[in-house]
């Protein structure tokens, strides 16, 4: 069995925009003093002319990236998750998504795996926050060729992007060759009718192996990877419900307001199913190697099998 | 400046101050106080400065102007009209439901080049603007506009460090500085004083004028325009209310509209400048 490669999606996220500054010439990269964390160095070493550090300022960060929006260019701005869409989030609301500008937001720390830093940065309720915001479409990539599409999908679409990216080095399971990402579809994984397991960012290769271990036990179960929370695909999920009876959300995010909530918006208006939530429950993070926090807060594919068969009553 | 055109600014700048009062008395509801005080200024960038055309508001290298104070949009809004990027009558919906004329500025109104109102925002937007138009070399100008209160948020400081750090020397801010605010005088409330010191300590070039003398406007903005390598901001002394006797220097007039006698008494006042003015040309 050959190696499986990790890479953590800021990295994927820095190379992208060094590649792809070459065929959009219009991109460019602002940072807030993180651009070593945040990997748009990559970019800056490549594009020094294109790339802006605005200093520790997250708030004036958006906003200028706001103003450079309003008159054509492609702006991303990067920091954590939890400046981007903490911090800044009213700039974010008010100067991006109000006049609806074309700015890219290129988050990456989010979630508890930022590890030993601690509750300060783990920014586990960004995806809440964005979801507010009309207009704003919201990627959360599960690999590293995912990230790099979505970055690229970010820079197609017109309108306001918020990208969220990871710290942790996670498993590259999407194959480059064939892997193809289209914003707003969710994507089916693994068929099966005992249980839709919906996942999203790095718990979808969680919920791939835990899946794999469910079916040693004769328990099939679907997995879908949404890539793209807002706008979310209704029709992937609701078919789901309709097959399966039983949804299982897993996400490194808050419980409140995340992929979970999305998925239970879309099933209580259409089809009433049952929506098991797995993500950071209603408390703060705490310092730690992000590995053993992931499995402290129940972010595994272990706590998902374990889950998958209470709720199967197997 | 020439007298007749100084003239002609003064009475644009009657009738752009009656075009604040009507759209705040049909909506009920507004900020005149501070809308009066930058409408010198915004007729002397609109009609004698800056480089738009409302047959073409989207023109690509117009000089653009974010009104970081949008509360005032009132003047914005009636400079705006008067100079042709929509119908005068817009102004009588303002505020209102499925108007064009949105309480705080909106990007998707004619002429208006960025959305604002929540305090502090604007100046950042402004800097992306500049710093697009050096990247570009882009012969345009950005004009934003703060009010002596908003310079309390400390946003507008990280643009500040930001415009003079990235040698912005095709922005303008103009800090109009009334000295009052919601709450009360802006030295009571939370000084910002002084002023002068502060944008020079951020490594901008200061200028202080008059903000209702058009020939001391003209004189900051000749100035500003001079500056190479490094943001300008012109602080301008005002009036809060200016023009309405009962409404200058009145902290009360910041964020109420005026009931219809007062609408009467300031509308009279203001035909009697325009007349007294249009007698003179």
């Amino acid at each position: 069995m050959s190696e499986v490669v990790k890479k953590a999606t800021r990295e994927s996220y820095g190379e992208a925009l060094a590649e792809l500054g070459e065929k959009y010439e219009n991109l460019y990269v602002f940072d807030a003093d993180l651009a070593a964390a945040t990997k748009t160095g990559i970019f800056k070493k490549k594009y020094p002319e294109r790339f802006f550090d605005c200093g520790i300022a997250e708030a004036n960060m958006m906003g200028v990236a706001a103003g450079m929006a309003a008159t054509g260019k492609i702006p991303f701005a990067s920091t954590f998750a939890m400046f981007a869409a903490g911090r800044a989030y009213e700039i974010v609301r008010n100067t991006i998504g109000y006049p609806h500008l074309n700015v890219k937001i290129g988050a990456t720390h989010a979630g508890i795996s930022v590890g030993e830093d601690g509750a300060t940065h783990q920014c586990n309720e960004d995806i809440a926050l964005m979801r507010t915001i009309p207009g704003m479409t919201i990627i959360n990539p599960a690999d590293d060729v995912e990230a790099k599409a979505a970055v690229e999908a970010a820079i197609l679409h017109d309108g306001p992007v918020y990208l969220r990216f990871g710290r942790l080095a996670v498993p590259v399971f999407n194959d480059k060759e064939t892997y193809k990402f289209e914003l707003g579809k969710g994507i089916k994984l693994i068929d099966g009718d005992d249980i839709a397991i919906i996942a999203t960012g790095l718990m979808v290769s969680e919920a791939l192996t835990a899946a794999e271990e469910l079916k040693k036990d004769g328990i099939n179960a679907r997995v879908i990877n949404i890539h793209t929370i807002k706008p979310i695909d209704k029709d992937i999920i609701l078919k789901a419900a309709e097959d399966t009876k039983l949804l299982l959300t897993v996400e490194e995010h808050s419980v409140i307001g995340g992929l979970g909530s999305a998925v239970c918006d879309v099933v209580s208006e259409n089809i009433p199913t049952k929506v098991i939530k797995i993500g950071v429950n209603d408390e703060f993070g705490h310092s730690g190697p992000a590995v053993d926090l992931l499995k402290e807060f129940g972010l595994s594919s272990e706590n998902i099998v374990k889950t998958v068969k209470e709720a199967l009553g197997k | 400046m020439d007298a007749t055109i100084k003239k002609q600014l003064e009475i644009q700048a009657c009738k752009i101050r009656m075009g604040i009062i009507e759209g705040v008395y049909n909506a009920k509801s507004g900020h005149p106080g501070g809308s009066l005080s930058i409408a010198d200024t915004l007729t002397y960038l609109y009609f004698a400065k800056m480089n738009v055309d409302p047959k073409n508001p989207d023109m690509e290298d117009r000089d653009r102007l974010v009104l970081s104070k949008g509360h005032t949009a009132p003047a914005l809004y009636s400079t705006l009209a008067n100079k042709g990027f929509f119908d005068l009558e817009e102004l009588k919906s303002l505020r209102h439901i499925g108007a064009l004329l949105q309480g705080h500025p909106c990007i998707h109104i004619p002429g208006v080049d960025m959305s604002s109102g929540s305090l502090g925002q604007g100046i950042s937007a402004a800097c992306g603007m500049a710093l697009s138009g050096k990247i570009s070399n882009a012969p345009y100008k950005v004009y934003t506009i703060l009010g002596d209160g908003e310079i309390e948020e400390g946003q507008v400081w990280e643009a500040a460090m930001f415009a003079s750090h990235k040698e912005l020397d095709n922005l303008v801010a103009i800090v109009d500085n009334n000295g009052l605010q919601i709450d009360g005088a802006i030295e009571d409330v939370c000084s910002p004083y002084p002023i002068k010191d502060k944008f020079e300590a951020f490594g901008w070039h200061v200028i202080e004028t008059d903000a209702h003398d058009f020939d001391k406007l003209e004189a900051a903005f000749d100035e500003a325009e001079k500056i190479a390598g490094q943001p300008v901001a012109i602080i301008q002394k005002s009036v809060k209310g200016k023009g309405v006797s009962f409404m200058e220097n009145q902290v009360s007039w910041h964020g109420s509209a005026p009931n219809a006698e007062q609408y009467n008494q300031a509308m009279e006042e203001l035909n009697k400048t325009l007349k007294a003015l249009e007698g003179q040309i």
